[in-house]
């Protein structure tokens, strides 16, 4: 069982806040990943949960017991770092096994659990090597396996792919995304690519400046965003922010279209003109950049190859029903 | 920008290598040539190189008119204990600056460094008559302590400096897989740390092995180390280089010896691999 929740969670340094009250309930078995801009305090939320930090008030509630007071040994779960801190002078076999070691496990058992973990991740032919003799994803498994091989309550996984090249990254996100589905072990995993987060993730908390902005599914946080901060920072391209006449008109202070729904029209009909400024062609899709007068430059998505270049006069319209609206404190108005 | 290496530019550093090197070494290839010389070859000039009447008497002489393995012994004693009192001392204090600083950790270490900013001599006085109250003059306990004392500062940046270099990550990783303090130590941190304790180690003992000015001011025989050994064929009247020589040969040889079997040890890039 992996249930985890924080009640007013609260970390101080000095006269700096760096989480300003967090409330969180993860059930068992979820797939949470914290995203948001570097300096949000997603690693201290997550490094506060793990127990390598104090936390300055609230509650942190493992399977219902308080465990702030505990350290990270006893708390149960197991973490893999950004720089994947594997122990250099110990070979693949006895990084993973080190934990069990740890826990006092007899030698017989420790041998099958660690072969069993390599043979998940495809280390067996390692396991004698030194960490120096891998490579980086290599090495990136070795951690994953450290933390798999003594079945915590949850696993802890802190931007454990932004070391990796984009090729190897893609395929490590469905490996972990996998193995943590078949274990069915809760994880909490901290990046700032929010397409690692979209993809991942069962559900998404999305930290700024220390609070909470919002924590449900991906696809919640995509068409229903709590405000404008998630609005602008989950979806890519950025959601097109216009304010002033065009978000009166939909009583709104401010509006918001993603650039996959607004469309390109040549019918002469009612909609936003404007002059495209940059267009990228990327075969799948077309990016372009409009400037659109008073509205400011919009981004707009098309599906395909679209034959326009920078010059061309386009004409916009937004699909209705998929315009947001913002208040002046910057909170959705939901209809 | 990658630069050419071609064969001659290997050759060229090779010499260039080699050549520091031996200048390096000269003075101690001397004293050893010295040493088997006759006293009218020692300070004949010119100077012969190796084409002289290579004599071992020097040698006999020395260990007759005193006793070289008491000094020797003596030496071992006092470089070894203190190194090794020292070295118990400076790795817990070491370790907690390194990992848990506050704000006064960058003073306190400059505080340490400033008492070897003093000159040994300025408080001779006091030391001597300390000493001699405690009865501690010419005891090996009594140069141990001093020693350790005068080290320490060394010793403690040193370490502190190495287990600087050790990623944190790593021994947060540890206490992740359940380690306690003690067994972190133990199966993490002190492995990771060999090097780094081993040149300090290494480098603390020749510093108290050459120590002289305590050692000289402090012992006169029973306590005295191969220093005061060196120092007794140093005398005013008189041209005593070849035994001299001999006498420093000895003196230098078991360090030497210290030295090379442990540079292995020196030289080991632990942590690579460890993180990124």
């Amino acid at each position: 069982m992996g249930r985890i929740t924080l009640e007013g969670v609260q970390k101080s340094f000095g006269p700096v806040h760096i989480i300003k009250g967090a409330d969180l309930d993860i059930p068992d078995g979820a797939f949470v990943v914290f995203v948001g801009p570097s300096g949000c305090g997603k690693t201290t939320l997550l490094r506060l949960i793990a127990g390598l930090e104090d936390v300055s008030g609230g509650r942190i509630l493992i399977d219902g017991n308080n465990v702030v007071d505990v350290p990270p040994a006893k708390r149960g779960l197991s973490m893999v770092f950004q720089s994947y801190a594997l122990y250099p002078h110990m070979s693949v076999r006895g990084n993973i096994a080190f934990g069990l070691k740890m826990a006092g496990l007899p030698k017989a058992e420790i041998t099958q659990k660690v072969e069993a973990a390599a043979a998940t991740l495809n280390l067996t032919p390692y396991l004698d090597r030194k960490p120096r003799e891998l490579s980086g994803g290599q090495r990136q498994r070795v951690a994953i396996g450290r933390a798999i091989v003594r079945e915590p309550k949850a696993f802890l996984f802190d931007e454990p792919l932004s070391n990796l090249d984009a090729a190897l990254r893609v395929q490590m996100r469905l490996e972990v995304t996998r193995l943590q589905k078949q274990l069915g072990t809760t994880a909490i995993y901290v990046t700032h690519d929010q397409v690692e987060a979209m993809t991942m993730a069962d559900k998404i908390v999305v930290l700024n400046a220390g609070r909470i902005e919002q924590y449900g599914s991906p696809i919640e946080l995509y068409q229903r965003p709590a405000n404008l901060f998630v609005a602008g920072f989950i979806g890519s391209p950025k959601m097109n922010l216009i304010t002033g006449a065009e978000a009166d008109k939909h009583k709104a202070t401010t509006i918001g279209v993603r650039p996959e729904h607004v469309t390109v029209v040549d019918d002469g009909g009612e909609g936003w003109p404007g002059k495209v400024v940059i267009a990228e062609h990327l075969g799948s899709d077309t990016f372009l950049y409009v400037d659109a007068g008073a509205l400011g430059t919009l981004t707009v998505r098309v599906v395909g190859e679209k034959r326009l270049s920078a010059g061309d006069a386009v004409t916009l319209r937004p699909e209705p029903n998929r315009i947001y609206r913002f208040d002046a404190n910057g909170h959705s108005i939901f209809a | 920008m990658a630069r050419k290496v071609t064969g001659r530019h290997v050759a060229i550093s090779t010499v260039a290598a080699w050549l520091a090197g031996f200048v390096i070494f000269f003075p101690i290839l001397w004293m050893v040539l010295a040493s088997f010389k006759t006293e009218l070859e020692a300070f004949a000039t010119p100077p012969s190189f190796l084409f002289f009447h290579w004599t071992t008497e020097n040698y006999v002489t020395v260990q007759e008119r005193s006793d070289y393995l008491h000094h020797a012994l003596n030496s071992l004693i006092i470089a070894g204990g203190s190194t090794l009192i020292a070295m118990l001392i400076a790795i817990p204090a070491a370790w907690s600056m390194a990992f848990s600083p506050t704000k006064r950790t960058k003073d306190i270490l400059l505080w340490m460094l400033s008492t070897k900013m003093m000159p040994p001599v300025g408080v001779l006085v006091p030391i001597y008559l300390i000493y001699k109250n405690m009865g501690l003059l010419d005891t090996r306990s009594g140069l141990v302590f001093i020693l350790c004392l005068g080290n320490l500062p060394i010793v403690i940046w040193m370490l502190f400096t190495y287990f600087k270099e050790i990623p944190k990550d790593i021994l947060e990783a540890a206490r992740m897989d359940g380690a306690t303090i003690g067994r972190e130590l133990i199966y993490v941190l002190t492995p990771m740390a060999i090097p780094g304790l081993a040149s300090t180690m290494l480098l603390n003992l020749i510093l108290a092995w050459n120590e002289a000015f305590w050692t000289l001011n402090l012992s006169t025989l029973n306590a005295a180390p191969l220093t005061t050994f060196i120092a007794s064929y140093s005398s005013p009247e008189g041209l005593f280089w070849a035994r001299l020589s001999a006498a420093s040969t000895l003196a230098i040889a078991p360090i030497l010896i210290i030295g090379w079997f442990s540079q292995k040890q020196l030289v080991r890039g632990l942590t690579f691999g460890a993180v990124k």
